[in-house]
């Protein structure tokens, strides 16, 4: 079966050309770890190239050809990824990552704590002893330890929502107070594959006052996401998880916050007027892209938008979820064989993650990787998560549209084999 | 990189558990896949009596784990600490070094982890515990015993 959802999967893959390359002695690669980073397709890559043998300048400096015709390369990129998420260009700050998209909010807010030489207008971002921040037990390390830095540097508390047995967000395990001051959460657990209840959360968050923060990491790239209408204050994705460019991340903020928020690096480019005395800085987006920033993947990740927009991502999001009902009832078939999370399709992305009973993780890993298969083994950075389920390590399998029904086959050809290699076939 | 020789020592690792006396203990812990070992020395003038551990890992960590008691126990610190060095070398070579047997006896099994990058970490955990064990004795420290649960920073 090569169309599955009205995608025609044989016919895509020829444009990633990584994915016809043999690993391991000659073995084709079963590329199951999307969810760490995906592969780009010869439409992103030939973006990038040709914008470096073309129009290669610094954007958003100088006058001359090249200046220009790289800023409206860079801009009009821009308006696409906007377009893309369903924000104003003026909302979408480019960063190098998503953690730098987050780490971005939290200094911000911890230059609004400090109270001296800002205005009143950012008072809202401010924190001090008493306050909190709430982020939930699922969290990506990139959502937590900037957090848990915010608290110790202003005194305020970091509180979460605990995880229930199937994965989801425990909604009675706190409650917010007048003293939430942010609510951040995964728009989609990156191990568990859990899509969170987003309109809730917003909903008990604005009953509070409290500012929200979205890590859309792994909700962006794998199916459509429209951050106007989920009514998030700001939001962070990777370009490298979207078929695009590494080393290119969005950040996007509602436009009256980001106009009212301090900025986090300062130097050339966010400026308004500088004085030996004293600067005045830009208005959003340029306040927070201070130096020289990244172009090619601007335009990389404009051209990676393009081609998911082409193929459509609610195609992108059936497709991947037809291959994680293939995997679950796959895994299910094997003995001993756990899936931790959610195991239905309810409220549910791409990234299935599972023990095998009798095999660390790591083992499992190396009996896939000497098959070809590419999978995540660890604590994919959400240490504890994983802690909460008892485990020290899973194995993660997750997907993009070039994923196929026979390298889920494969996947569970070879868990199989790792049971049987280290002996725990009963 | 599975050598039967691995697969036997993971299936039945030698000097598992923690066991009293012992002069110092260390906790390690591998950042990038959250694997953990405890590990406690015990020593007899220069000479290590005993190493006993806990481990919560991969294969190749608990097998190499078991290696190591084999290889220390019975030898003089100076001894085992040279075993180690050559044990950490052959692991960290890539697969350019050329393990001596009668130095590393089961441990050359673990030449085919250094062609694996990612694994060396696994293969070295109870090393970098064994070598801080050593380190944290009264014997070689000057100090008391000492728990040791805060040096969470591992390996390199
Ligand atoms: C849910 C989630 N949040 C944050 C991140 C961090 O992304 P990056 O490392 O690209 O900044 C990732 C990916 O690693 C993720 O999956």
């Amino acid at each position: 079966m090569t169309t599955l959802e009205g995608v025609n999967v044989q016919k895509l893959r020829a444009d990633f050309p990584i994915l016809a390359r043999t690993v391991r002695e000659g073995r084709p690669l079963v590329y199951l770890d999307s969810g760490a980073t995906s592969q780009r397709p010869r439409q992103v890559l030939d973006a990038e190239r040709a914008f470096l043998e073309q129009h290669n300048a610094a954007v958003h400096r100088g006058a001359h050809q090249l200046a220009e015709e790289a800023t409206d390369a860079y801009e009009s990129a821009r308006a696409r990824i906007a377009a893309f998420i369903g924000a104003d260009a003026g909302e979408v700050v480019f960063t190098k990552n998503a953690t730098e998209g987050i780490n971005l909010v939290a200094y911000a807010m911890g230059n609004s704590s400090i109270r001296t030489g800002l205005g009143p207008e950012s008072e809202r971002f401010a924190l001090g002893p008493g306050d909190e921040i709430v982020i939930t037990e699922l969290e990506h390390h990139a959502n937590l330890v900037p957090w848990q830095e915010l608290c110790r540097r202003t005194g305020a508390t970091l509180r979460w929502y605990s995880i229930t047995d199937e994965g989801r967000v425990d909604l009675d395990s706190i409650e917010l107070t007048e003293r939430t001051k942010l609510v951040a959460f995964a728009h989609q657990s990156n191990v568990l594959g859990t899509i969170l209840p987003v309109a809730e959360l917003v909903r008990r968050a604005r009953a509070v006052g409290a500012l929200v923060l979205l890590d859309a990491c792994q909700s962006v790239p794998h199916m459509p996401v429209h951050l106007g209408e989920l009514g998030v204050d700001f939001a962070g994705f990777s370009g490298h998880k979207m078929l695009g460019p590494s080393g290119i991340g969005v950040l996007y903020g509602r436009a009256e916050l980001l106009a009212a928020m301090p900025p986090f690096l300062t130097g050339g480019s966010m400026i308004e007027l500088v004085r030996m005395e004293r600067t005045t800085y830009a208005p959003p987006p340029q306040r927070f892209e201070a130096g020289v920033p990244m172009t090619s993947q601007v335009v990389g990740l404009g051209a990676a938008v393009d081609y998911v927009g082409d193929i459509g991502m609610d195609a992108i999001h059936s497709h991947e979820m037809a291959l994680v009902q293939q995997t679950l009832n796959g895994l299910a078939s094997v003995p001993g064989v756990r899936v931790i999370g959610p195991r239905d399709l309810v409220d549910r992305g791409g990234a299935v993650a599972f023990v095998v009973d009798g095999v660390h993780a790591h083992d499992v890993g190396q009996v896939l990787d000497d098959r070809g298969i590419a999978v995540r083994v660890g604590h994919h950075c959400a240490w504890p998560l994983h802690r909460r389920f008892g485990v020290a390590a899973t194995v993660r399998a997750s997907f993009h549209v070039y994923s196929t029904p026979d390298e889920v086959t494969a996947l569970v050809e070879g868990v199989q084999a790792a049971r049987e290699f280290f002996g725990v076939v009963s | 990189m599975y050598q039967e020789i691995i697969l036997d020592h993971y299936r039945t690792p030698h000097g598992a558990g923690l066991r009293e006396p012992f002069d110092a203990e260390s906790f390690q812990i591998n950042p990038t896949c959250g694997d953990e070992i405890t590990l406690r020395v015990k020593l007899d003038g220069d000479k290590v009596s005993d190493v006993s551990y806990e481990t919560l890992g991969c294969s190749i960590s608990q097998a190499s784990a078991s290696v190591l008691t084999d290889l220390v126990v019975g030898r003089s610190v100076e001894e085992s600490l040279r075993v180690l060095a050559a044990f950490q070398e052959m692991a960290q070579g890539r697969g350019q070094v050329e393990p001596d047997e009668d130095v590393l006896g089961d441990g050359v099994a673990f030449a085919g982890v250094a062609r694996y990058p990612a694994r060396v970490k696994c293969a070295l955990l109870g090393w970098m515990a064994f070598k801080d064990a050593v380190v944290r004795t009264p014997q070689s420290s000057g100090g008391a015993r000492t728990d040791t649960r805060d040096s969470e920073e591992a390996q390199s």
